[in-house]
């Protein structure tokens, strides 16, 4: 084989690869396009282009039940995530920083709540509160019932494991040493804490809470096992509208979502440049020095 | 003030071995106190539901639908190998195979190209791909229900090139296109750290060794990235395996998957017993599965 060829084939295998990638890339947005397009369809069918038109989004404003939802949504999303956030920071730090006794049982129960199929999960939740409820009913007389409260309980239970993995990745790559010196200064550990590994691993604080945010945001399967009746959020009265039959509505609710969705995205890219602005920044101090 | 002085005595004082033991009990202490209050959350919420659905796997629906406790048996163990039951477990498998070696072969050459860009236009191209991963799954699902629709998108345009309308909704394509737009960045992120991380010199190592590309591909650059692909296969096949809003959104009566079967036996059918075996059979299965191929691709890798 000449050098000559091997370049042109070189050259070729490389268009190939290139070609391929723009066809994946237009796979990946092709349908989001089309959604958010047809969410200004101004016709009654749901697929057939009429005009342009923003009828359905106003319709989607007076419909209560989907604004009721939305609103439980984001209680569900901002509770779940603080409290998941703090508990998987913890974790995090107790798995990397220290040795103790069954940690290892811990590590298991950490990811298998990522690996088993979600509906798995959600069936375990159901039947755990349910049989909880029995027992707490024979108890006090009134057995509680599926609420907002359940879906927070079983948002916590795998975001927390999200959380954990996300803030460990940080700690793995930081440089112990740091939070030794730190732990030589300040005698207050608290205060080495808050001053030094705070900061350290908050772009992975931040981007494990974001990551929580949006898992919140999106379950249905989890949801739709352990909502009772009048807390429905809106993935999951989304998806009961589809089920019954396609609606136009569907398709501006869900460009909103989409548009709520990017908007995470971007914040969470900006505190990952953010963490890195710092890093290089630090890196340059040091050069300097 | 007293807390300082002491440890500063500490510190001073000569470690001798008992003073040592005593103070990895003391961090080992910290540390397990530290990780309590998500471990009891796990235990609580997660190990004892867990346990839960293992005893009801046990238990027996009585006329009503309600589970009855006591009476122990194995019945929904046995009704486990039932054609019916084999057959949904059966499709649900190799959908699953099928969605993630499309989303390996679809996705290789992808992260290739574009581990292989400069800094710069690489973390763009990662960007692009991280935000339909971020974006709501559901509606991302809802969106092919309304291109493969009747007289929608996909089928105006192939109507515009002269191509019949072929059914395509409800269908198990449907399901697999469903499948593979939804789990695609999956393969992609861990495919692309793998290669993004590989040590080029060694490729050309081999290429200097007078090895063709394809040999010098296959020797030493698809061995190195192996983590990636083990990752991502994981990742794509258990949420595949299970999934239950694509065959739901764009399934139909005949293409039902293990996901909708489990709900059934929770709501329509009321089999809280048997949908417990299935679930809890399945999870064990995905574990020993999981850690299996985690060992064999470890040790090829």
């Amino acid at each position: 084989m000449t050098v000559q060829s091997a370049l042109r084939r070189r050259g070729l295998l490389e268009r190939l690869l290139a070609t391929h990638s723009w066809l994946v890339y237009a796979f990946f947005y092709a349908p989001i396009a089309v959604l958010v397009v047809f969410s200004f369809n101004g016709g009654r069918q749901v697929s057939i282009w009429q005009g342009a038109s923003l009828r359905w989004y106003r319709q989607m404003l007076q419909d209560a039940a989907l604004l009721s939802a939305l609103r439980n949504s984001l209680i569900v999303a901002v509770v779940s995530t603080i409290v998941a956030t703090a508990l998987g920071t913890a974790t995090a730090l107790a798995m990397e920083r220290f040795r103790f006794r069954t940690q290892r049982v811990y590590e298991g129960l950490l990811y298998l709540p990522i690996i088993v199929p979600e509906v798995t999960l959600a069936a375990m939740m159901l039947v755990f509160f349910i049989q909880a409820f029995d027992y707490i009913g024979r108890i006090t007389g009134t057995p509680p019932n599926l609420s907002l409260t359940t879906i927070i309980l079983s948002h916590i239970c795998f975001n927390i494991s999200f959380v954990t993995v996300v803030v460990r990745a940080r700690l793995a790559g930081l440089d112990p040493s740091l939070e030794e010196a730190a732990a030589d200064l300040y005698a207050n550990r608290w205060k080495a804490f808050r001053r030094v590994t705070l900061p350290l691993i908050m772009p992975g604080v931040l981007g494990g809470g974001l990551l929580a945010l949006t898992m919140s945001l999106d379950d249905v399967v989890t949801t739709s096992f352990v909502s009772g009746p009048g807390s429905t959020t809106l993935p999951v009265y989304v998806f009961g509208l589809v089920k019954k039959g396609v609606t136009p509505v569907i398709n501006a609710v869900s460009a909103l979502m989409l548009l709520a969705s990017m908007t995470l995205v971007f914040s969470s890219l900006l505190v990952q440049r953010g963490g890195s602005a710092r890093k290089s920044k630090a890196r340059e101090k040091e050069r300097a020095s | 003030m007293a807390r300082r002085s002491r440890s500063a005595l500490e510190r001073a004082t000569v470690v001798t071995p008992d003073l040592e033991r005593s103070e990895t009990r003391a961090k080992s202490r910290r540390g397990f106190l530290l990780a309590l209050p998500g471990y009891a959350y796990l235990m609580i919420f997660f190990a004892v539901p867990m346990l839960i659905i293992f005893v009801y796997s046990f238990g027996t629906r009585s006329a009503t639908g309600r589970t009855i406790l006591g009476d122990w048996n194995l019945d929904s163990y046995r009704r486990l190998f039932d054609d019916f039951v084999l057959s949904v477990m059966w499709r649900s498998f190799w959908l699953a195979l099928v969605t993630t070696v499309i989303c390996l072969v679809i996705s290789y050459p992808f992260a290739y190209y574009i581990a292989t860009r400069g800094p710069r236009l690489r973390g763009l191209l990662m960007v692009l791909v991280m935000i339909p991963f971020w974006t709501n799954f559901l509606v991302r699902t809802y969106a092919w229900r309304l291109i493969l629709g009747r007289n929608g998108p996909l089928s105006a345009l192939l109507g515009f090139f002269g191509i019949e309308e072929a059914r395509l909704l409800f269908t198990n394509t449907a399901i697999l296109i469903g499948l593979v737009y939804g789990h695609l960045p999956f393969m992609v992120l861990p495919l692309y750290a793998s290669i993004e991380r590989l040590d080029w010199s060694l490729v050309e190592a081999a290429r200097d060794l007078y090895a063709s590309g394809w040999k010098a591909f296959r020797k030493v650059t698809l061995p190195l990235s192996m983590p990636g692909v083990v990752g991502g296969t994981i990742l794509t096949f258990i949420p595949s395996f299970g999934a239950y809003i694509e065959p739901e959104l764009l399934g139909g009566a005949q293409t039902m998957m293990l996901g909708s079967f489990i709900e059934n036996q929770y709501y329509a059918v009321s089999d809280w017993p048997f949908g417990s075996a299935l679930s809890f059979v399945i999870m064990v299965l995905m574990l020993v599965g999981t850690i299996v191929y985690f060992r064999k691709g470890g040790r090829t890798a």
